[in-house]
């Protein structure tokens, strides 16, 4: 087993322990989406209207939310520093911890929004679209998180410091997801020109977050 | 002289100290004029009237905007790259500036559209995109704040500060995709006017006026920079006598 | 003074809103400054160097 696929597989095990994000996250997104309608109302007419927008900021922060966790934990027990000390280039390392994050974190987020899509009155084709959008856009959220998480890594008191350095980055990939999932369900605009920027935007992340992530990690734990 | 002597601290606030004076009065004499120009000699807009005038100072602000992050993204890469010593003193410096100018664009922008548009605040396309700026600057602004190291907090500091370099024009245009895909019913002139002669000299000078006071108040804050991190020094040198002593 | 028009209020606003973050950057500036050097006079006042004592044997 190389050691990028043992890291992975590591990360993955942690996650779905108890103690790990991964539920966590689903069930973050679930309460966030029934804060919601207590907020806005229970007429079903406008939570099918905004109902794409529910689903993706709560996405959105659910997967923020365990992104502090993703290195600050290695950096406390020393494991980072092993990673760093590793044959395996950093960019590498942070990539797979990147991706289990976003199998681990992501992936439940996008299973579950069927089911969240039932409580906003979102027909099947919305829910579908939201599905897909989200599918191609958390892998941006995950990768732009990681920089953040690199960034504040050795910090004793971060806070809400990640929160506030990565929220703005990820504004694109918010409106271009709903963007596409309210033009697959309405709208004279084609789902298909949001939806690929949206991809190209989860592409250019995966390879600018793990190269600044690295940069990142390297500078700020000299 | 080159570049390299620039780095030297001490040779930096030599040249700092004798050319802070002539800057400053260049900056008083831009304002002057500027605002000369703009309330005796600029016209009124013949849709807008006189709140044209406040123009004149949110267009500046919004161009300093992006200016003061270029140029803490050109001394990011001085740090990174070149390990330039003045390099992050450079971008610390210029950030809360950067941020000042940001909020002067957005209030002077709110102030202007309440007239024009009938609310404070419109979510158009540049607002809104400057309003997303003005929360990056308070992050890279945090960010400085959080590490205790100045060095280490210069490496942080200058990561992000190219990463937002990098999503800013990604910002702007995900901002005026998302703002056309919104765009209300009414026609609304969220560009605001089309600039004739007679309103783009004073805008210039106001526009240079503006720069002139970037420089200054960097090179300024340069300069105390430079010397809070030699006290820092100072102080820790003291700190570690007293240990050995 | 000139005709502001009906909305003369918000041009003042806007004015005096400019004129007091300009003032307030260069009295930050200035203040900053002033309190940098107290502290180098204070420190160098009660003998700290920059450079580190050579090691006595």
């Amino acid at each position: 087993m190389t050691a990028l696929s043992a890291l992975l597989l590591r990360d993955t095990r942690l996650a779905v322990r108890v103690g790990g994000g991964a539920l966590m996250g689903v069930l973050f997104f679930l309460i966030v989406v029934t804060l919601v309608p207590f907020a806005v109302g229970p007429d079903l007419v406008q939570l099918r209207r905004i109902g794409p927008a529910i689903l993706w900021l709560g996405a959105l922060l659910a997967s923020l939310l365990t992104l502090d966790r993703l290195l600050a934990a290695d950096h406390e027990d020393g494991s980072l520093d092993l990673i760093l000390m590793g044959g395996t280039p950093l960019e590498l390392a942070v990539l797979a911890k990147a991706v289990a994050h976003w199998l681990t974190t992501c992936l439940p987020l996008v299973i579950a929004t069927p089911l969240l899509g039932l409580l906003l009155n979102l027909e099947p084709l919305a829910v579908a679209a939201v599905a897909l959008t989200l599918l191609a856009g958390t892998p941006a959220l995950t990768c732009i998180g990681l920089i953040g998480a690199a960034l504040s890594v050795a910090l004793r008191r971060g806070g809400l410091l990640l929160p506030v350095l990565v929220l703005p980055l990820t504004v694109p990939v918010l409106i271009f997801g709903v963007a596409a999932s309210n033009a697959a369900v309405a709208g004279p605009m084609s789902f298909g020109a949001p939806f690929l920027i949206l991809c190209a935007l989860s592409l250019g992340s995966l390879v600018l977050g793990p190269f600044a992530a690295a940069a990142a990690l390297r500078h700020g734990l000299e | 002289m080159a570049l390299i002597d620039l780095a030297n601290p001490t040779r930096f606030l030599g040249l700092t100290a004798r050319a802070l004076p002539w800057l400053a009065a260049a900056t008083a004499l831009a304002f002057a004029l500027g605002l000369y120009l703009v309330w005796f000699a600029a016209p009124d807009d013949y849709q807008q009237g006189a709140t044209v005038k406040i123009m004149f100072i949110h267009v500046p602000n919004a161009w300093l905007a992006m200016g003061v992050w270029t140029v803490m993204s050109i001394a990011s890469i001085g740090t990174l790259v070149w390990r330039h010593p003045l390099a992050d003193v450079a971008a610390k410096s210029a950030a809360p500036l950067g941020a000042a100018f940001t909020f002067l664009a957005l209030v002077t922008g709110s102030l202007w559209g309440r007239p024009m548009w009938g609310t404070y605040w419109v979510w158009d396309a540049r607002l809104t995109s400057v309003l997303v700026l003005f929360l990056m600057y308070l992050g890279v602004i945090a960010l400085w704040r959080t590490v205790d190291d100045p060095s280490r907090a210069g490496r942080a500091a200058a990561i992000l500060t190219l990463v937002g370099a990098v999503n800013l024009p990604i910002i702007k245009f995900s901002v005026d995709w998302w703002n056309t895909l919104h765009q209300p019913a009414s026609v609304l002139r969220a560009g605001g006017p089309a600039i004739h002669p007679a309103i783009l000299m004073p805008l210039l000078v106001m526009a240079i006026a503006f720069l002139l006071l970037f420089v200054t108040l960097h090179l300024a804050a340069m300069r105390n920079e430079i010397l809070r991190r030699r006290v820092r020094s100072m102080w820790l040198m003291q700190a570690h006598a007293a240990q050995s002593a | 003074m000139i005709d502001l028009g009906p909305h003369a209020a918000f041009i003042i606003a806007a004015y005096l809103m400019a004129a007091i973050v300009v003032l307030g950057l260069i009295a930050w500036v200035i203040a900053d400054h002033d309190a940098q050097r107290r502290l180098l006079a204070d420190l160098e006042a009660r003998g700290v160097t920059r450079r580190s004592k050579s090691e006595t044997a």
